[in-house]
């Protein structure tokens, strides 16, 4: 005989559905690639991504601790940040520069604007684009994959940016080293095969829509083939797509929850958006690589986005 | 829509029984949508089942109420309603004798002669009601100001727990179908779409031995919730859409409950007024859940003591589904015409949290069968800006709980809708 009984708004049950299930599911996704990146880069990889990692879940606890909220660090988002930071860095940095880059993740980018949810830029590109500017050299420099000895290497995008060589023929090295990760670059972002192994595992869990992923990508890989520097309808789709940071981009930072837009529409347009500036920052820019500042800009883009393009209701005509 | 955790099979093998009738019923004078009647009995009268307790005299829109039990008249007083938190009723103590009126049904031929203006008569006195939750005079629906094309049965029974349409449909699927004939001859409709979800099969398979040559279709459709809601029913069905502020009948199509059709077939060829109803008891606390034919008016205790006993303490007792069935606050409030089910939640069911801060994930919006944007509204709702929560759709929101059922942060959207609607209004 119950001697109480809660009255509260309907429904009265729920999904089961938790932001720290949320973050799980990501984080598994990122693990082929995170093994990938210790493979490839060796044992230094590991070490940048628990920096990191650790860096982004000290700050958090300490400034959620000083504004007197829930320490909430075991909901997951801030490891994921400093996850992501790490997958976007060199393996061979300085300790400090993952460290650095946490703390300007959650502090800066993420709890100044008020915590999860309430973050403009993406907090692990924020803090991506603040290493680049603050120390170009170490952001800038790769690690030769399967080198122990410390040679560095520089990105392909970086390559051809620099005119040296004219396409992937002259790299001496194929589609399939791209797909594998056998490049320089960040350490997370090598790996393709890796890295949509997870993605295909969040869209098939419905954790992330394809609308961004695809749009990005499309666009990227289309752009690059008509307007290549080679020549009208002449450059090369899979290479635009393999060699940088689109993938890695496209399907783990183009796809965050608070920072993109709300609707499938609204996230297609984002994507589109996202690969025009990538593009551009390409070919014309003074970058060799534009990912990270294509999806900081169109994070700035979002609440317009999110203003103009709503589902259409219930009942109302289309034409209206 | 979406897809739910369902819980069907705690109850949808378990036929419909009678349950016991109880000492004393408590019959709440409004149980429809419209004017509150008044009783037409004193204290100390004695009445049967069947016997006229409540009515009005003005042309207003209401259904009268009749006794479910025979004994005498003990209190006429305000007491538990299960939608409005208090109303006025008649307690009936029961004399153990179960009495009834004395129902004269009709034959084929009488009703063959029967004019619509004669059914919804009949109807009308027999107090039937839209019994999915609505509560909607019947014979008001079934004289529309305008032309319509279709009639749709609604056997989609979305709500999760809920199997009382579906034990229906299977245990009366003849019956059902010629309360759908009394449908047509008043409507005029030519269409008939009998609507069904795919998660039962039983009934499906019923309704296709008994209409190999019909002229009414059955309509099988994919498990999705808020299926059952009039306007996504219409939608799934003949692929219209009812404009906002619109009535399915501007549309040319008319929806009625499996349950409302059932009560039209007892009134019209049994001559038996609208006193008990299929009610669907179940719940993770109950040991022995199932579908019951309940007397209007019966308590949630005398249910828990029939289902009983308890295995856990109940957190919450929900009248109707537990999407948007409403949480009571008292083991006497009494069964109505629309209660479709009583539900006891255990915590586990509920699985209680804290409401967080919008990730914006865009779950809800996906989620959300008016097309609306409820996690924008909910932030608005904050601010206390009720110009954007119009905007974004408050007004259209049908408070199905999809959103808040997908919520990962466990935000209480419905409830923040709920308010702007009232902050709207004003």
């Amino acid at each position: 005989m119950p001697d109480r009984l809660y009255v509260s708004v309907s429904p009265h049950i729920h999904s089961g559905e938790s932001v720290p299930r949320v973050m799980r599911t990501v984080f598994i996704a990122l693990i082929p690639s995170g093994l990938a990146g210790v493979f490839i880069f060796g044992f230094p990889a590991l070490k940048v991504m628990l920096i990191s990692i650790l860096s982004c879940l000290i700050t958090e606890c300490l400034i959620q601790k000083a504004r007197r909220q829930k320490i909430a660090a075991s909901d997951g988002s801030a490891a994921l940040t400093g996850l992501l930071l790490a997958y976007n860095l060199s393996s061979n940095v300085p300790f400090w520069i993952p460290l650095a880059g946490g703390i300007f993740a959650i502090a800066i980018a993420k709890q100044a604007f008020g915590g999860l949810g309430a973050n403009i830029f993406n907090p692990a590109l924020a803090a991506r684009a603040f290493l680049l500017a603050s120390w170009p050299k170490h952001m800038t420099e790769f690690l030769r994959p399967f080198s122990a000895d410390g040679i560095t290497q520089a990105t392909p995008l970086t390559v051809i940016k620099e005119g040296a060589v004219k396409g992937l023929s002259d790299l001496g090295i194929s589609y399939w080293d791209l797909f594998l990760g056998r490049r320089g670059g960040c350490l997370g972002e090598v790996c393709i095969i890796a890295l949509l192994l997870g993605a295909l595992y969040l869209l098939w869990k419905g954790y992330i829509w394809y609308h961004a992923p695809a749009g990005f990508v499309l666009t990227v890989g289309g752009l690059s083939w008509i307007f290549a520097a080679q020549g009208f309808l002449k450059g090369d789709f899979l290479f635009s797509v393999l060699a940088g940071g689109l993938i890695l981009g496209a399907f783990y930072m183009a796809t965050d929850y608070v920072t993109t837009p709300i609707t499938k529409r609204g996230q297609l347009v984002f994507g589109i958006g996202c690969g025009i500036i990538a593009f551009v920052i390409r070919r014309f820019g003074g970058y060799p690589e534009g990912v990270s500042y294509s999806i900081l800009i169109m994070n700035a883009l979002t609440p317009l986005i999110d203003r103009y393009l709503r589902p259409r209701k219930y009942g109302l005509s289309k034409s209206k | 829509m979406l897809k739910l955790h369902e819980e069907k099979e705690l109850t949808a093998h378990l036929a419909i029984r009678p349950a016991k009738i109880p000492e004393k019923v408590s019959i709440p004078l409004i149980q429809h949508l419209g004017k509150i009647c008044q009783p037409v009995v004193k204290v100390g009268d004695e009445v049967k089942a069947g016997t006229l307790i409540a009515t009005l005299e003005e042309k207003v829109v209401f259904a009268p109420i009749h006794s479910s039990i025979s004994g005498k008249v003990s209190a006429i007083d305000d007491l538990p309603h299960p939608l409005l938190g208090r109303a006025k009723a008649v307690v009936i103590t029961s004399d153990g004798l179960n009495r009834k009126e004395e129902f004269k049904p009709n034959s084929q031929e009488v009703i063959k002669q029967l004019t619509p203006h004669d059914i919804r008569k009949i109807i009308f006195d027999s107090g039937v009601v839209g019994m999915g939750g609505a509560s909607f005079p019947a014979h008001i629906k079934l004289s529309p100001p305008k032309h319509l094309d279709s009639v749709i049965l609604n056997g989609a029974e979305c709500e999760p727990y809920l199997t009382a349409d579906n034990r229906l449909m299977i245990e009366k699927a003849r019956e059902i179908i010629l309360g759908i004939g009394l449908v047509v001859k008043c409507t005029g409709a030519r269409n008939v779409y009998i609507a069904i979800e795919d998660n039962k099969p039983e009934a499906i398979s019923g309704f296709e031995k008994l209409l190999p040559d019909s002229e009414y279709k059955l309509k099988v459709l994919r498990s999705e919730y808020p299926q059952g809601g009039e306007k996504q029913l219409i939608k799934s069905v003949l692929g219209r859409e009812v404009p906002p502020g619109k009535l399915p009948f501007d549309v040319g199509a008319i929806v009625h409950n499996v349950a409302t059709v059932y009560a039209m077939y007892e009134a019209v060829y049994s001559g038996k007024p609208l006193y008990e109803r299929a009610v669907t008891v179940a719940g993770d606390c109950l040991e022995n859940p199932g579908n019951l034919l309940v007397r209007i008016g019966t308590s949630v205790k005398d249910l828990m003591d029939e289902c009983g006993p308890l295995r856990k303490e109940p957190q919450r007792i929900v009248f109707g589904g537990p999407m948007m069935g409403i949480a009571q606050y008292s083991l006497n409030t009494p069964i109505i015409k629309s209660s479709n089910g009583v539900i006891f939640l255990s915590k586990k069911e509920i699985a209680p949290s804290e409401e967080s801060f919008c990730i914006r994930c865009g779950r809800c919006v996906e989620s959300c069968p008016m097309g609306l944007m409820p996690c924008l509204i909910a932030l608005a709702v904050e601010k206390e800006k009720w110009g954007l929560a119009k905007a974004y759709g408050a007004l259209e929101c049908m408070e199905c709980g999809a959103c808040s059922y997908v919520c990962p942060q466990r935000r209480s959207i419905v409830q923040a809708i709920k308010y702007a609607k009232l902050k709207i209004a004003k």
